[in-house]
């Protein structure tokens, strides 16, 4: 150790400001800093350093913590999506396979880092999927009949060119939509219904990132999948049926891809 | 609900912060935080004693360098987004700058720095997150003290000479 008139090490500055300094050096510190004005700044500034961090991001512990970070959702979606790597990189394949070489589709693995978008809008557009689907007489605001008032319409409340796709060919009817509140402002809400009766909606939002991977999420009986194109997220929500589900959401992707190639 | 999960879930609003810090952006945060959670809960049984809090903080830690380097790899995607809303909310006027300023840090001396003031880890903790002796934790943590007070003190001329 050094003895009380040597110069302090640095460390011994960091170690005073951060309480790691033993107690029979405190004294010495504090002594020594008081002859030097000018390491007792720096050693002030690290503190405000320090006070700032704090100020700046104390308070985020103190917020209610989402419920998907909870121990039992967590676990408990974690055993339920077991299979959903594999289907999230079955079916980034299929659509990276469809489109060829089209430009702005980039089907990039599960383990990639995900789009910060992908829990807050499933989360979203599952639950209006689970609160609408179940509506027998009131199940959208404008109807499937209203197809090209409805696009102009959610177009121009979205700031965005959507696109309404038509699923006939795959035995799903449009059976209208709706506005709804999403975290990016207003977001657009398609259901369609096939012979059985069997649901699926389409969720489209404004999203930061420009485009993501194709995801896939299962929640209790309803599954979703995810993806961002020209900075407007899609979801769409059905049974979950993944093969089902696959297959309409290809056929979305595909109608989509079709009316922004007409459009350029 | 065992010990070993209430553990982790009394950990949780600590995690968040520090991924907040660390990330600077809400949503990357808190998917960092769930991957974190995902690979405890997996590894519970992989567990035998030591202190739970510093054992997450280490995986959190490493997921997200795994994160900076494959989004280095492809730095096409913008994930990080600066400009989160509440972010820009914030009332205190510094708040931006130590922000701005943490982002001009090296990786592991942020991890360092954070987990020193924000999180009040010891050195020695610190040192078994990184995996480095304490010595390379404070020289991080000087180097990182430097660079901070560099750029708050005008050393940003790229964002200053634009008018």
């Amino acid at each position: 150790m050094i003895d009380r008139d040597s110069p302090l090490s640095e460390d011994e500055l960091h170690a005073y400001v951060d309480g790691e300094l033993p107690a029979d050096r405190q004294e010495a510190v504090i002594a020594w800093l008081a002859a030097h004005p000018e390491q007792a700044a720096l050693v002030d500034a690290w503190r405000a350093q320090a006070d700032a961090i704090r100020v700046r991001y104390g308070a985020v512990a103190d917020e209610p913590v989402p419920e998907r970070l909870k121990v039992d959702q967590v676990m408990w979606r974690d055993r339920a999506n077991g299979r959903s790597y594999a289907a999230m990189a079955a079916a980034a394949a299929i659509v990276a396979f469809i489109l060829g070489g089209a430009v702005g589709w980039i089907a990039h693995s599960a383990s990639a880092a995900s789009p910060s978008g992908f829990d807050m809008f499933t989360a979203e557009a599952l639950d209006a999927y689970k609160l609408y689907v179940v509506e027998v007489r009131h199940p959208v605001e404008v109807p499937g009949s209203e197809r090209v008032h409805m696009t102009q319409w959610l177009s121009k409340r979205l700031g965005a060119e959507l696109r309404i796709p038509d699923l006939q060919s795959i035995g799903l009817k449009l059976v209208g939509g709706r506005l709804l509140p999403g975290p990016t402002g207003a977001a657009a809400f398609y259901m369609y219904e096939g012979p059985s009766g069997e649901r699926f909606t389409i969720y489209c939002a404004n999203a930061t990132a420009t485009e993501s991977a194709l995801r896939y999420r299962s929640m209790d009986s309803a599954a979703a999948f995810y993806w961002v194109n020209d900075k407007v997220a899609y979801v769409v929500s059905g049974p979950a049926d993944r093969d089902r589900l696959e297959t309409v959401t290809k056929t979305v992707y595909e109608q989509l891809d079709k009316s922004a190639t007409r459009k350029s | 609900m065992s010990t070993f999960r209430q553990n982790v879930e009394a950990t949780i609003p600590a995690l968040r912060r520090y991924a907040r810090a660390l990330t600077r952006n809400s949503d990357i945060a808190d998917d960092l935080v769930q991957d974190t959670l995902v690979r405890a809960l997996r590894s519970e049984h992989l567990f035998h004693g030591g202190d739970i809090r510093s054992w997450l903080y280490t995986i959190l830690t490493n997921l997200n360098r795994n994160r900076l380097r494959s989004l280095a790899r492809r730095p096409v995607l913008s994930l990080i987004e600066d400009n989160d809303a509440p972010d820009l909310a914030g009332p205190e006027a510094g708040g931006r700058d130590i922000e701005r300023a943490l982002a001009t840090l090296a990786e592991d001396q942020r991890n360092a720095l954070l987990l020193v003031v924000l999180e009040g880890l010891t050195y020695r903790e610190v040192a078994e997150v990184q995996g480095v002796p304490i010595g390379t934790v404070m020289s991080r943590l000087a180097r990182a003290r430097v660079q901070i007070k560099n750029y708050l003190d005008g050393g940003r001329p790229t964002l200053r000479r634009v008018k």
